[in-house]
């Protein structure tokens, strides 16, 4: 088990407070060097993203509070700002988080099909989770890779010129890899590497 | 004609890293402007070279650069705007993710001829992905002496960071851009005063897009003659076209301003023609913001010229009957994409990304959402279509920024040319709503 999820499971159960892996904390203080003396708030969006990511999957008020008193602000200002962004859940998401383009030029070549054929499959709608936790499905606006329509992320990672067959052998591929408890991509704070 | 600028050398294996890119000329322009030109005179070529923005307004690159405000002693930062989230639009991507170091060597010299000493690139949260590539080469660059404390040993200095956001169309917007950057909510800013004043952290900034800054080291290279050499009149040198929609090659193509229209949807080597052997219906040329306009005037001008692949030419005709090239997002419908559809989408679209700050934006926006879904579900009425209008008339140049204009234009303008559509939806309300999607009709078999 990842050192993250140990922390994640003492923090629930122990009621612990929640905090980075030293190893994210030095990354976290060389992002916030990025910016001037005294503009550390500027670090707040990379910041959420690590949280989000490496602090159980969404951003409860707990990680919200953490991230404030990181970065010397009101927690009011990381509300305001969690709640604007559409990267960020303010609930539990699934492991996997489907995000399906419904922008016009996906809509015209057959984003719409996709987005039914998902919900046909998983059996959940727009904004759900699956019962296993596994996938949560979520509609959002284009995504910067129109030409290579239609496409959706998961988790941050791109997946074009979708067809039904396309879907079933990635979604099967994810259900394997969730048991491995492996990410396919770098996380956000290996990024800044 | 077809001259290349960006793309000449993204096919080379492994152009990504430095040391490739470098062995192919990379970088020789930092070495050129730092030792041997002043900051006014890469200024001056810029402005000679004729480079106009190519984040979707085409506002000239060196008249923007000298507003900064040089006298204040406070800090200056470039900032690029890599947010990318114009549908239709998908060139910047594909520039930062070939071709990293041209970006970069692109910033180091405008940082130098602005006086700039801090450089960020702002990415939409969506390209993680990036986040490492653009992070690599910024740390190659630094390694090999090019960012730093004095460049090559001149005495200046920059810095250069990247920073994702997280989702907000809005971001896009360059002060929107700038709130995001100081880890706030994107809620554009009160335009005056401009950030070439007051920008980020009230300090004068420089906001350009990604391939507006890909072009600088091109024409410190080669001078702003040469650069303004390739394309046509005022459009000048090249442009990426992110083209989508119903072609055949969908793709990035770099162009030379001035090829015509015609050339760029049906030829091989761009979109290839339509898909499925099926007719042009529309197009909306420079991403979701600008008017679309039907097969004949995106063909020809009402007056009767073959339109071109230029500023001027696709803005000919002002909203009756022309467009603009805004950002080169290239969107291709074909006759059985449906209009009305299509606009209650892009409709959708800017309510989900208006701010709400103001009422003609955040209210209209969702008023058109709504009364295009009913429309589009077979529940519209006639005089929905001119409510329709009166409505995108009503937000347009009422709001603190573009986001209103850009949320009317696709309505009003799809209206003008495809009113039928409209009248067709409302009229047999049955068909419509046993179509799914409404994708796939031809209105004219049915009727
Ligand atoms: C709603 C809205 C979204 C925008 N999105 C982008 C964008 O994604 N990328 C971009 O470069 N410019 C975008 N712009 C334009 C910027 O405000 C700004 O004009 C541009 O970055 C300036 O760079 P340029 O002069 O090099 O084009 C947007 C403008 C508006 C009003
Ligand atoms: S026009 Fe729309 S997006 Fe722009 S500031 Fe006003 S409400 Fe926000
Ligand atoms: S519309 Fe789907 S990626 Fe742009």
């Amino acid at each position: 088990m990842s050192g993250q999820k140990i922390n994640h499971i003492l923090h629930q159960k122990l009621n612990i407070p929640i905090c980075f892996s030293e190893t994210t904390l030095q990354k976290v203080h060389k992002i916030i060097a990025h910016y001037p003396e005294g503009k550390q708030k500027s670090a707040l969006i990379p910041l959420l993203h690590i949280a989000q990511e490496e602090l159980g999957g969404y951003l409860s008020v707990d990680v919200m509070d953490y991230i404030a008193d990181l970065l010397k602000i009101q927690p009011i200002e990381v509300y305001e700002v969690a709640t604007f962004y559409s990267q960020y859940y303010l609930d539990k998401v699934g492991k996997y988080v489907i995000e399906v383009c419904r922008t016009g030029p996906c809509a015209i070549c057959g984003g719409e099909d996709i987005q039914d054929y998902l919900e046909e499959k998983l059996h959940i709608k727009d904004g759900e989770t699956t019962a296993d936790g596994l996938f949560t499905l979520k509609t959002v606006e284009c995504l910067g890779a129109c030409g290579y329509a239609p496409v959706m992320q998961i988790n941050t990672e791109f997946y074009e010129h979708l067809t039904p067959a396309k879907i079933d052998i990635i979604l099967e591929d994810l259900r394997l890899n969730a048991t491995n408890d492996k990410h396919s991509d770098k996380t956000w704070a290996e990024k800044y590497s | 004609m077809g001259r290349k600028i960006l793309l000449e050398n993204s096919d080379i294996p492994n152009i990504k890293s430095f040391d490739v890119f470098r062995a192919h000329g990379g970088y020789f322009s930092v070495e050129k402007a730092l030792k041997t030109m002043a900051p006014d005179e890469i200024i001056e070529e810029v402005k000679k070279s004729g480079l106009r923005g190519r984040g979707g307004a085409g506002f000239p690159t060196g008249l923007k650069w000298t507003f900064l405000d040089r006298k204040s002693n406070k800090p200056r930062y470039l900032v690029c705007n890599g947010d990318e989230s114009e549908p239709g639009t998908f060139k910047d991507r594909y520039l930062m993710e070939k071709l990293p170091h041209l970006l970069i060597e692109g910033m180091i010299c405008s940082s130098f001829a602005l006086g700039v000493n801090t450089a960020y690139i702002y990415i939409r949260g969506e390209f993680k992905y990036l986040l490492g590539i653009l992070n690599q080469a910024i740390n190659e660059a630094y390694k090999n002496g090019f960012l730093g404390k004095n460049i090559l040993g001149t005495n200046f200095s920059l810095d250069m960071y990247v920073h994702p956001g997280a989702g907000a169309y809005i971001c896009g917007e360059e002060t929107a851009l700038l709130e995001s950057l100081e880890g706030k909510r994107g809620n554009p800013r009160i335009k005056p005063p401009f950030p070439a004043v007051v920008g980020l952290y009230d300090c004068p900034t420089v906001v350009n897009n990604v391939e507006t800054l890909a072009n600088v080291g091109y024409i410190v290279n080669f001078g702003g003659d040469a650069y303004a050499s390739i394309g046509l009149g005022k459009s000048t040198g090249t442009k990426l076209i992110s083209a989508c929609g119903n072609i055949n090659n969908p793709g990035v193509y770099e162009i030379e301003l001035g090829m015509s229209v015609e050339d760029f949807i049906y030829k091989e080597e761009f979109c290839g023609g339509i898909k499925d052997k099926l007719e042009l219906k529309a197009v909306v040329p420079g991403g979701s913001s600008v008017p679309i306009v039907p097969k004949e005037l995106i063909l020809f001008t009402a007056s009767g010229e073959k339109r071109l692949m230029t500023y001027e030419s696709l803005a000919e005709g002002g909203f009756e009957s022309g467009t603009m090239l805004g950002s080169g997002g290239f969107i291709v419908y074909d006759e059985n994409a449906c209009i009305v559809r299509n606009t209650w989408n892009f409709s959708r679209f800017y309510h989900h990304e208006s701010c709400g700050q103001c009422s003609p934006c955040r209210e209209g926006t969702g008023w058109m959402e709504k009364i295009l879904w009913r429309i589009e579900h077979g529940h519209g009425n006639m005089k929905d279509i001119d409510l329709l209008v009166s409505i995108a008339d009503k937000i347009e140049g009422n709001t603190i920024c573009p986001l209103g204009d850009a949320a009317a234009w696709p309505v009003a303008s799809a209206i003008r040319h495809f009113r039928e559509d409209f009248i067709f939806h409302v009229q047999y309300p049955e068909i419509v709503k046993n179509i799914k999607h409404g994708a796939l009709y031809k209105y004219e078999n049915q009727d």
